[in-house]
């Protein structure tokens, strides 16, 4: 019953999306209001039904209907409700619904915050982002439907993967598609910019908010998905370069330099053309990403062709998408006005330099992740793997972390090297100072570490910096600048800062982490580096749907003791093995245990036990969070709210009236 | 020269969608051998006799193009390509084997039971010469040319319209040649 609904809802959730795509583009073209109104109205119906289609979805998850195959595979009796719910979104038919529902919200977003849009601009956003949506629709519906029936329904299901019974996955991937779809709003916004010829400085200033929506979300759920993949896959590594993260860190950096651009279009009125660009380019590698990553399609770059009539509709997806965009681009990009001219060195200036050093080390990312698959193509098998992002990544991310820095401290429009010197002279001396200081401090043979901290000590300096400049102004320091303060500029010295955060962390880790594999039986103790573990006691354990192994293990650094519970887990229903990491953190770094199987060592049974240090870990995600806090920030900025000036008169067109 | 510009990220993406398409007509589980076109591994490996008595050596397949089949009594896919074994055996073209992790005397067993179609046969009870030649399942069969390198590996097993369409040809391209 409940999928029946629910199937019904997703149908006729097609049919508005379909009218929704070419009414308003009609009404915005023939200059009708009542036409583009439909769009507002469409886009709200459009989100209510695939939010009911994918509200019945999670009741039969959560009344565990087996006769629905998708719950049959993907949930068992004993699983707990929060995971069977969570199971919903956990694989391809449902996650797909999960991304038509987040397309489907960011369009209502569109249609009710939208007031202070040019109507036919807003009405071309709305139809493009219904075609989008389409598409989707078409693609889950036929290649993908979620309801499916099964019959004769089974008595259990078949377990959700147990390493995705996690709390990380219930906020993980919809953080994600926030991210990845939020992108689309951008790309509509950038073809109905192309459609009207128009991508001014009001443009920037609506299509900004929308991509910090997007970029907001992003940000977490990548910092999730690294956290969580330090936590639960048992051994201790937080990011892996893997088809699978690449695919969502492409359309962040791209989204990174959007952000970037959006500022220069926004108060500049310049690089419209690069911005639009960006903004196709960040959402089709959204699109690639999401195929490359969702299960069914692709678990690496190669199961691009499981199902073969899936990844057709997927290609043909992306070349109507990307393809019509670009063309689009190159047809009408040409004759966009181009704002204001900027000298050598100036804000415009390090904004294109950053442009241009995040394009290139998305390309670096898109040209590892794809180079199997153009290999493929000439018979060749190959992978990629971090060798080959730790040497290119590196020296590209290196110049582009320095200039963070420097960046806002540039004025617009004109600058002078002797004036930007003069305020860079003492943060200089200074960080040169820390670089000096930690080499001598961990040695010289550590000189690329000690660099390395230096470099995020610089970028916290450089967000302090932009602060302290705000509030002391031209004179001294005043409560009443720091009042007048934009939340903006908090928001930007808050993420500059996080990335300094984050490279200490990514440092710290590549240079110091420890660890150590062996063989322990109950009492005996070991060392690795300053830390001693014991392990202290084997147990069995039963979980609600699994039995574990557990081993308490207690962890002895200088005068601090913790102690820590590793679990290796056994999954009956699935016969899924997982490993339960015991950590203890500090702010200075965590120490981590994974235990493995019994095994016989030389002096008897024992139990298989990995212990790791991994100083500064957790500022990896801290950064991360920081530069979402800041985007967040920035989107409250009060700028944003009240939209860019728009005279009145122009919101009634001539045929206002209706015809009939 | 501007226009053309505009028209780069165009050429870039219908150069990436060509390759996509490329792509999405391979099969990704196909994981070709390293052993094409190598010499076939060194081995020595005893035979099924209890005694201990010599099975095969490398050495055994120079001379002539042969086949090298890798089977066990435990595998289940092993009986269905039997009858084609013992059809090519029949044919003509000699047929080595390896009982791959297998008890020797279950291995004898199932060959008695069965048939045996084998020129020679070699029990590789540890599993090492199979981690030589890159055995990923049984069964599996190596085509070895005249100078005992290896030209083609057939993973699963050998169906009737295979050994007509793919492999017997390419034996007899391989009888041909000087």
């Amino acid at each position: 019953m409940f999928a029946e609904i629910g199937q019904f809802a997703l149908i006729l959730s097609l049919l508005v999306a379909a009218t929704q795509a070419v009414l308003p583009m009609v009404g915005a073209v023939r200059g009708d209001a009542a036409l583009m109104a439909f769009g507002r109205q469409a886009a709200q119906l459009q989100a209510a039904l695939i939010a009911t289609a994918f509200a019945m979805l999670a009741i039969c998850f959560g009344q565990a209907d087996f006769s629905v195959a998708l719950v049959a595979n993907h949930a068992a009796l004993d699983q707990p409700l929060a995971y069977r719910l969570a199971a919903t979104w956990g694989n391809h038919e449902g996650s797909m619904l999960l991304w038509v529902l987040i397309l489907a919200l960011y369009g209502m977003g569109i249609a009710r915050f939208g007031d202070n849009l040019r109507p036919s601009l807003q009405a071309r956003v709305l139809s493009i982002q219904a075609m989008i949506s389409v598409a989707f629709l078409a693609f889950s519906i036929f290649t993908s439907n979620p309801f499916a029936r099964l019959d004769p329904a089974p008595a259990d299901g078949a377990e959700l993967n147990p390493l995705l019974q996690d709390p990380g996955l219930v906020f993980h991937p919809p953080l994600l598609y926030l991210g990845y779809v939020g992108f689309s709003v951008a790309f509509s916004f950038a073809v109905a910019a192309l459609l009207e010829g128009r991508a001014d400085a009001a443009w920037a200033r609506w299509v900004r908010p929308w991509v910090l929506a997007a970029w907001v979300p992003l940000t977490c759920g990548i910092t999730l998905g690294s956290f969580w993949a330090y936590y639960e896959l048992g051994w201790g590594g937080w990011w892996f370069w893997d088809p699978v993260e690449n695919a969502s860190l492409m359309p962040w950096l791209l989204g990174t330099a959007l952000l970037h651009s959006a500022i220069v279009t926004e108060k500049r009125g310049s690089l419209a053309g690069w911005t639009i660009l960006l903004a196709i380019l960040a959402f089709s590698l959204s699109l690639i990403g999401t195929f490359l990553v969702r299960s069914g399609i692709l678990t690496s770059v190669h199961a691009f062709a499981v199902d073969p009539a899936r990844g057709v509709f997927i290609l043909a997806m992306i070349v109507g998408s990307t393809g019509s965009a670009l063309a689009l681009f190159a047809l009408r990009a040409p004759q966009l006005r181009s704002g204001a001219m900027f000298g050598t060195v100036s804000r415009e200036a390090g904004l294109t330099l950053n442009n241009l050093l995040l394009m290139a080390v998305t390309s670096v990312v898109f040209f590892g992740t794809f180079y199997p698959v153009v290999m493929e193509a000439v018979n060749e098998k190959i992978s990629v793997g971090p060798p080959y992002y730790n040497l290119v990544f590196v020296p590209l991310a290196t110049p582009l972390l320095l200039l963070v820095t420097v960046g806002p401290l540039l004025a617009w429009k004109r600058d002078s090297l002797g004036v930007v010197a003069a305020k860079l002279r003492w943060p200089v001396l200074l960080a040169v100072g820390v670089a000096v200081a930690f080499t001598v401090a961990i040695g010289v043979a550590n000189v690329a570490a000690a660099l390395g901290l230096a470099l995020g000590f610089w970028l916290i300096l450089g967000g302090c910096m932009t602060l302290v400049r705000r509030w002391t102004g031209t004179g001294a320091f005043s409560w009443r600048l720091v009042r007048t303060t934009p939340v903006a500029v908090i928001g930007m010295a808050l993420a500059h800062a996080g990335l300094g955060v984050t490279t200490a962390g990514v440092t710290a880790m590549s240079h110091f982490a420890e660890s150590k594999i062996l063989v322990m039986r109950p009492g005996e103790t070991t060392t690795l580096g300053p830390m001693q573990a014991t392990l202290l006691r084997v147990r069995e354990l039963q979980g609600p749907n699994y039995q574990a192994l557990a081993a308490d293990i207690r962890i002895r650094e200088g005068s601090r003791v913790t102690d820590l519970v590793s679990e290796r887990r056994f999954y009956p229903v699935s016969r899924n093995q997982t490993t339960e990491a015991g950590i203890g953190s500090t702010l200075l770094g965590n120490s981590y245990v994974a235990i493995g199987d019994t095994s016989d060592g030389p002096r008897g049974q024992g139990l298989v036990v990995r212990l790791y240090r991994h100083p500064l870990v957790g500022w990896i995600w801290f950064g991360g969070l920081m530069m979402a806090l800041g985007g967040a920030a920035s989107l409250a900025d009060r700028r944003f709210r009240i939209g860019a000036p728009m005279p009145r008169a122009m919101a009634l067109p001539p045929r206002a009236v209706a015809a009939e | 020269m501007k226009r053309l510009l505009f028209l780069l990220p165009v050429f870039a993406f219908v150069g990436l969608i060509a390759v996509f398409g490329i792509g999405l007509t391979k099969d990704p589980k196909e994981l070709p051998s390293m052993l094409i076109d190598r010499p076939l591994p060194q081995f020595a490996l005893p035979g099924l006799a209890a005694d201990g008595s010599a099975g095969f050596a490398t050495a055994a397949l120079r001379g002539q193009p042969a086949l090298l089949n890798i089977f066990a009594s435990w595998c289940a896919a092993c009986p269905q390509e039997h009858p084609v074994l013992t059809r090519i055996a029949a044919e003509g073209y000699p047929v080595y084997g390896i009982a791959w992790k297998d008890k020797p005397e279950d291995a004898s067993a199932w060959l008695e039971r069965f048939g045996n179609p084998y020129k020679a046969v070699a029990a590789d009870f540890a599993g090492r010469v199979a981690i030589d030649l890159g055995v990923t399942g049984a069964p599996e069969t190596f085509i070895i040319d005249k100078a005992g390198r290896v030209r083609f590996k057939q993973i699963g097993p050998i169906s009737p319209e295979v050994w007509e369409s793919q492999l017997k040809p390419l034996l007899d391209q391989l009888r041909a040649e000087a």
